[in-house]
């Protein structure tokens, strides 16, 4: 029987099969960062060990970090301990580590892509769950707990049950103002914040093949939104493209035999999955969520429905109370404090392009606290050199430096209790973005529009 | 990092009964600042716990003292979200040695086996009868036996079997994580990556 691009990537890393048991799994890359590394590094040191392959682990500083003035010491005494420690951790153990003011900082899941460091056919971990993200070049990768964290620092691997297997497959042509961000809520809408628990989802189908990488990126980082272990795109020449010429990509031999490898994954044809799900992309509009887990998800233009079944009843309403929203409410015009453009789900450039494309030529409402945080120092310059900041600076909006920021509120950048944000991130949890603020996820075109006008707009009411 | 022997744990338990239940609710991102193991237990459901002023939410089941016990009973799909192994770490600093739910998020489930938190998952409907025995009678017990794979309430004597791997439970039972494991693996691991590509 044939094999899917997953069973191809994933058997290939299995060391040993433990019966009843799980599979040991060689891990190629792993990124730390300063918030669940230092308990697993005081692992190593209680148990006296070294870390095996230093080589394959890379290091930044990015969860708990200012946004503005990096170049003074962190103010924050516990957030400064944090980064101080995968400092030392890392020069102890011979670890790569971007820290601030480091031209290659930034988000994670951001500086493996742009350094070449993501490829396909590879495992990749990390101690944060949008791990899923570098699943868009046709690696395996998920996120793992600290107690992991360590395991592969201290042999390279993890121990790990084979999850099932999903295929979501999306055919037709998206509507113009519908980006992967909409594509991606709206399937997770579909199938509930938990609908994928238990498998790895590869994305098939013309949709994703006409996306760019960046895109597929933001795709799959919203994989375990519904619960997914990670999610993957089989690798075609718009993967290679982006990877060509990137500092830790194969280069001359290495880089032919490299495709000629990465050509060979994909799902064979006769391969079978453990779940299918097929939609149209006709179908798909610009989305918002409008309550409190990303499944809570609604068209732009639609009115938040009545609790069903399916999410039961009495959770449906705590979520509601929360956002302080009724049943049949409209999303649209419902007015709005902040809006955040960032994070490793749409802080790449093409999100500020798409976000600058629809501000162009307009000013920023002055209800609207807006934060804008390129997910690295990379994206950061190009914003620069591509002319995107003199836009952004005539519309009246303010660029951060790089950072998760207001994507997990453990640095200074929270929305206060109570206020409204639409927001480029993955989560809408209760407090997630600062204790008792209200998140709305939703595209950059529609954090776009709604910061021109101060209240939920729909992009494509905006000429 | 070893953890104390899981056998059988006959307890009350906390109810919990909200869906969804995510890490950031769990344990909020602004308490992951510490660079150890301690003391997360102080922080556990903090938002729903205390109120901005620091008082308590006296409504919120782990503030009432009708609650107690080592088992955390909670509703459908819990521990969703972040991979922060610091809610799990939050659970057991706070007491609990088990939790019980009709659906486990996969990260935090793999969280829970390594650190020593048995993640029990029952039917909707056994847990439903789980949540009315302890509204009938909070001091009702419960009794979790790792070796046979069951959960019982204690009253009615009405035993459910739960999944574990083999492997899984003998790590449990002993206090043993993966990494007791994978240190005598490293000559396989290393022969292994040898002969990569990259
Ligand atoms: S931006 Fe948000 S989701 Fe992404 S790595 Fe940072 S905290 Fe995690």
């Amino acid at each position: 029987m044939g094999k899917t691009l997953f069973d191809k990537v994933w058997d290939s890393h299995v060391i040993e099969r433990i019966e009843d048991g799980p599979d040991v799994l060689f891990i190629d890359k792993h990124f730390i960062h300063e918030v669940t590394s230092p308990v697993a590094f005081v692992g190593l040191k209680n148990r006296n060990l070294k870390v095996m392959y230093p080589e394959r682990t890379f290091a930044t500083a990015d969860h708990n970090t200012p946004t503005v003035n990096q170049h003074l010491p962190i103010k924050d005494r516990l957030s400064a301990m944090q980064v101080k420690a995968l400092e030392k951790n890392c020069n102890e153990h011979g670890i790569d580590f971007w820290g601030l003011g480091h031209k290659k900082n930034g988000i994670v899941h951001v500086i493996g892509p742009e350094n070449g460091i993501t490829q396909p056919g590879l495992t990749i971990v990390c101690g944060d769950s949008h791990t899923s993200t570098h699943g868009a070049f046709g690696a395996i990768a998920f996120g793992i707990g600290t107690s992991e964290v360590e395991m592969v620092l201290a042999c390279q691997t993890i121990m790990q049950q084979k999850p099932m297997k999903m295929k979501i497959n999306i055919d037709g042509r998206l509507s113009s103002n519908v980006t992967p961000k909409d594509v991606a809520i709206y399937i997770i809408s579909k199938l509930s914040s938990s609908g994928a628990t238990g498998y790895f989802v590869e994305y098939a189908g013309s949709v994703f093949k006409e996306m760019s990488m960046e895109g597929r990126m933001t795709v799959c980082n919203l994989s375990i939104e519904m619960g997914a272990r990670g999610g993957m795109i089989a690798p075609d020449e718009k993967t290679f493209e982006y990877i060509k010429g990137r500092e830790y990509a194969p280069k001359e031999a290495k880089w032919d035999r490299a495709v000629s490898f990465w050509e060979t994954l994909k799902t064979d044809k006769d391969a079978t999955f453990d779940k299918e799900y097929n939609f149209k992309a006709e179908d798909i509009e610009p989305m918002i969520t409008y309550g409190t887990n990303p499944g809570m998800a609604i068209p732009i233009s639609k009115s938040i429905p009545e609790a069903n079944k399916s999410e039961s009843k009495s959770s449906y309403k705590k979520a509601l109370k929360y956002m302080e929203f009724n049943e049949g409410d409209k999303m649209i015009g419902k007015k709005i404090d902040y809006v955040f453009l960032g994070s490793c789900t749409n802080g790449r450039i093409e999100d500020f392009r798409t976000f600058a494309s629809l501000i162009k030529g307009k000013k920023k409402s002055d209800n609207i606290n807006a934060w804008l945080v390129p997910g690295s120092h990379k994206v950061l310059k190009s914003i620069r050199d591509e002319g995107i900041l003199d836009i952004l600076t005539e519309s009246g909006f303010k660029l951060r430096e790089p950072g998760c920021s207001a994507c997990l509120a453990m640095n200074d950048d929270k929305i206060p209790k109570g206020k409204y944000a639409v927001s480029t991130t993955n989560r809408n949890f209760e407090g997630r973005q600062g204790p008792g603020a209200r998140t709305l996820l939703a595209s950059p075109l529609v954090a776009a529009a709604t910061a021109i006008t101060g209240e939920i707009t729909d992009p494509r009411d905006i000429i | 990092m070893a953890y104390d022997k899981f056998n059988i744990l006959n307890s009350t338990a906390v109810p919990l009964n909200i869906d969804n239940v995510d890490t950031d609710q769990i344990i909020p991102a602004r308490f992951l600042k510490a660079t150890e193991r301690k003391g997360f237990g102080d922080n556990l459901f903090r938002d729903w716990r205390y109120n901005s002023d620091d008082s308590l939410v006296d409504t919120f089941p782990l503030n009432n003292k009708k609650y107690r016990g080592k088992i955390l009973i909670a509703g459908k799909n819990f521990g969703c979200g972040s991979s922060r192994e610091h809610a799990v770490w939050a659970i057991y600093d706070y007491g609990f040695r088990a939790v019980v739910s009709s659906f486990f998020a996969d990260i935090f489930k793999n969280n829970c086996l390594n650190i020593g938190v048995l993640p029990i998952q029952v039917s909707e409907s056994f847990l439903a009868e789980i949540f009315s025995e302890i509204d009938k009678n909070s001091k009702s017990n419960f009794e979790i036996n790792l070796e046979n794979q069951n959960f019982k309430i204690v009253s009615s004597g009405k035993k459910k079997k739960f999944e574990i791997s083999t492997y899984k439970k003998s790590n449990m039972s002993n206090g043993f994580d993966d990494i007791d494991y994978l240190i005598n693996k490293k000559d396989q691991i290393s022969a292994f990556a040898n002969k990569l590509r990259y």
